[in-house]
């Protein structure tokens, strides 16, 4: 099952190398992790998502908790918790697709927040999943990067790097038959790059 | 008072009581040596290599309880220490080590003599430290020896650059009395409503049992297990690390469990109804195999540390706290309890076990031209009287040692149970003599592990920490032959060395006394001749029976219940309860 993890954690240098060695020294799985100084800058909250059965979040959950900078940790999944996601695309554009972009953009109310003659950016944010496919859909569109900016009262998540590392690696995923980021929704024969 | 970083450290660690401390100097811990020299209070131990220096410090760490404290340099100097930091992460010992490192402005630039410490030993110590600024030193030098100590103890790496230790930045220098760290509160005292659980089912057990492990004597509570056992009359196991919390010559102790653990403990274990594990972990050489695990029985873990309960093996009773307030607590529950566990169920359990034990499953062959590893071990134990601190290094003589030398006493059986570190034995030895110079210490090993930190013969001689060298010489690496016999018909890859080098001169050429024995009749004489070298290390090289294997054995993957014994013969066979 999938645990959204929030941990107060001790500013200091390391602490995230602390959590993240954690993880790959038990072999636990961490699918996305974001760090940031609270409104104490002694103190960072870090979130993380991870996925296992009730017993390994159980020793995740034990093991965070041993860590001597750790001062509090709580599962969300424990609790009621909004979720969120931000995310902003940069779109090379041409002449003829930049309309077809605001278009699109505007019927899924993101909005434009860079612009250069060959590319805009695009910020959307919404519950998951985030709708990013439609974006994808654009025969013209390709999404070059993708940034996130965490946020503490609304827990965000980055787990859609597939469209950039998608165009980045098409060449070894050609020979896959589905995308191999496992988060990714879409099958391979529905990928919307050329292949 | 005025000091530099370098004498803020020293100072440090005489305000903190610190003896001994054991190190090799080198280019980033120069001006820390230079502050070691111009006192007397803190006395340096120059071993052979960084290695000893950590298995020195971990010995005297587990014999006495203080935490052993180690110096080294940056780069070479502290790589060479990191598997005697994994060795005492691994058993729960109370470790400082105090690492040089490069100077601040260079750290990061591939310095001459840089590693990232802090980064190398993260997985393998309780916390690590990188001190920035020399106003922090004496605070985290407090934080490192809080943390060792507290709570489940383990090693903690304090890394501080050469800048930090200049001895022209003076600044005024207070050691704290009492440090707190907001995030690191280890429990004490266990839920009331829990021990009261434990308390009612160890009251309708039938056929329970004790497992207690390191724990126990980590945290000083062998009094109260000898206690809680005697109240109760139920048997008791120890784990290979917890052996001497409980007096290994009582009636109810059914010897150590696991791997090479006794018939009778393991049998008991396997058919047990309710199982009370006292400071113990549930590991894999303990548990054999996982779904086959004590099937019957509703568990009760006391641990300080959560994280080791229900981390294997799933536990009905969870209890979190020191092992010493929580056997107090549940002692004054038995004490007022009105019910008493049931005579007639004990009865008939004592008497299944009483069968167990008369399979005798650590017997074998008394009439042997060939001296047996276990006979020596057994006329070790009779010299000493059982009063000798014994540590020991990995392989078949770890096993027989801690098999055929009944342990009564807390912190005289000194191995490495968790990481299972060859090279232990003789600089252990070393730490556990400084600390009790007017006690026996014997190092039982063999000719494989001794040649791990043999150079450490060196430092016995300058230090004058006279130990009993008992070099069980088989001429091959035991263990591994063992395994290699039984489980890859008896193919010996690379279990044999061709070349050992002779013993008695070695030992002669390091300022020592070596002898070497072969027949039996010889053992007894040269343990005696030995012993009686008060002053002198002596290095007993005993060429053992090369074939002997150690029995009883779970083989991997295996249940309890599904032991490899000796037979008569010499040879092995599986047998099951009938």
């Amino acid at each position: 099952m999938r645990h959204i993890i929030s941990i107060l954690i001790e500013n200091e240098s390391g602490a995230l190398s602390r959590v993240a060695g954690l993880f790959s020294a038990r072999g636990y799985n961490i699918e996305s992790l974001t760090v940031a100084p609270t409104e104490d800058p002694s103190l960072s909250r870090m979130t993380l998502v991870t996925s296992g059965s009730d017993d390994i979040i159980e020793q995740i959950t034990k093991q965070l908790n041993k860590l001597i900078d750790v001062v509090k940790l709580i599962d969300l999944a424990d609790s009621v918790y909004i979720e969120r996601e931000l995310m902003m695309v940069k779109i090379r554009t041409s002449e003829q697709s930049r309309e077809e972009i605001r278009g699109m953009a505007d019927i899924f109310r993101g909005k434009i927040i860079d612009v250069t003659p060959s590319t805009y950016v695009v910020e959307s944010s919404s519950a998951r999943p985030v709708n990013w496919m439609p974006l994808s859909r654009l025969s013209t569109a390709i999404a070059l990067s993708k940034l996130f900016a965490p946020d503490r009262p609304v827990f965000q998540e980055a787990k859609k790097d597939c469209i950039c590392k998608l165009k980045v690696k098409g060449e070894r995923l050609k020979a896959k038959k589905q995308c191999s980021f496992a988060l990714c929704p879409l099958p391979f024969a529905l990928c919307p790059l050329p292949n | 008072m005025e000091l530099n970083g370098a004498q803020i450290v020293i100072q440090s660690l005489k305000d903190e009581g610190v003896e001994y401390i054991f190190g090799y100097p080198g280019g980033a811990v120069l001006h820390l040596y230079d502050a070691l020299f111009q006192q007397d209070d803190v006395k340096h131990i120059l071993v052979r290599h960084e290695q000893g220096a950590t298995h020195a410090a971990d010995g005297y760490a587990r014999a006495t309880g203080k935490p052993g404290v180690v110096l080294v340099t940056s780069g070479p100097g502290a790589t060479n220490a990191v598997t005697g930091i994994a060795t005492a992460y691994m058993d729960s010992i109370p470790m400082v080590v105090i690492s040089g490192q490069v100077p601040s402005p260079v750290i990061g630039s591939d310095a001459f003599q840089e590693v990232d410490m802090v980064g190398i030993t993260r997985p393998c110590v309780k916390h690590n430290f990188l001190v920035k600024d020399v106003t922090k030193l004496a605070e985290t030098l407090k934080k490192a020896f809080y943390i060792a100590t507290t709570g489940r103890p383990g090693p903690v790496v304090v890394d501080i650059p050469k800048d930090i230790t200049d001895p022209k930045i003076k600044i005024p220098y207070k050691y704290p009395k009492k440090v707190s760290i907001r995030s690191y509160n280890p429990a004490v005292l266990g839920h009331k409503g829990q021990i009261k659980k434990a308390v009612d089912l160890l009251l309708t057990a039938q056929k329970p049992i004790i497992y207690s492990g390191g724990g126990v004597i980590l945290g000083e509570a062998d009094k109260e297990l000898i206690e809680f056992a005697q109240v109760l009359g139920f048997p008791i196991t120890n784990t290979l690390m917890g052996l001497g919390a409980y007096p290994a010559t009582d009636k109810q102790f059914v010897g150590m469990l696991g791997m090479h653990g006794t018939y009778e403990a393991n049998m008991a274990m396997h058919d047990s109804d309710v199982i009370i594990a006292i400071g113990a972990r549930f590991d894999d050489r303990v548990t054999g195999k996982l779904d086959q695990f004590c099937p019957h029985a509703q568990i009760i873990h006391i641990d300080v540390d959560p994280a080791s309960i229900s981390k294997t093996v799933k536990v009905a009773i969870p209890i979190v706290g020191e092992v010493k307030p929580v056997l107090e607590q549940m002692l004054e529950m038995l004490r007022e309890s009105k019910k008493k566990p049931s005579k007639k169920a004990l009865e008939s359990w004592w008497n299944q076990i009483e069968q167990w034990r008369a399979i005798k499953c650590m017997e074998y062959d008394r009439g042997s031209e060939l001296i047996k590893p276990q006979y020596v071990i057994e006329q070790l134990y009779d010299i000493t009287k059982g009063e000798a601190y014994i540590t020991s290094d990995v392989g078949q003589h770890q096993m027989w040692a801690a098999q055929y030398y009944p342990f009564n006493k807390p912190r005289h059986w000194i191995n490495s149970g968790g990481l299972g570190t060859m090279g232990f034995g003789l600089p252990a030895a070393i730490g556990v003599k400084l600390a009790f110079p007017d006690s026996e210490v014997a190092c039982v090993t063999g000719d494989g592990s001794i040649q791990m930190c043999i150079q450490e013969l060196s430092t016995a001689l300058q230090y004058n920490a006279p130990v009993k060298i008992i070099n069980l010489n088989n001429s091959y690496l035991g263990m591994v032959r063992q395994w290699q016999e039984f489980s890859y018909q008896s193919r010996y890859s690379h279990s044999y060395m061709d070349t050992i080098p002779d013993f008695v001169k070695l030992a002669e050429a390091y300022g020592h006394v070596g002898i070497r024995i072969s027949k039996p009749e010889e053992v007894r004489p040269a343990l005696e001749q030995a012993f009686a070298l008060k002053n002198r290390t002596v290095f007993l090289d005993i060429l053992t029976d090369r074939t002997e294997n150690v029995y009883p054995m779970i083989e991997a993957g295996k249940a309890h219940n599904d032991m490899t014994l000796r037979v008569a013969n010499g040879t092995s066979t599986d047998r099951e309860l009938a």
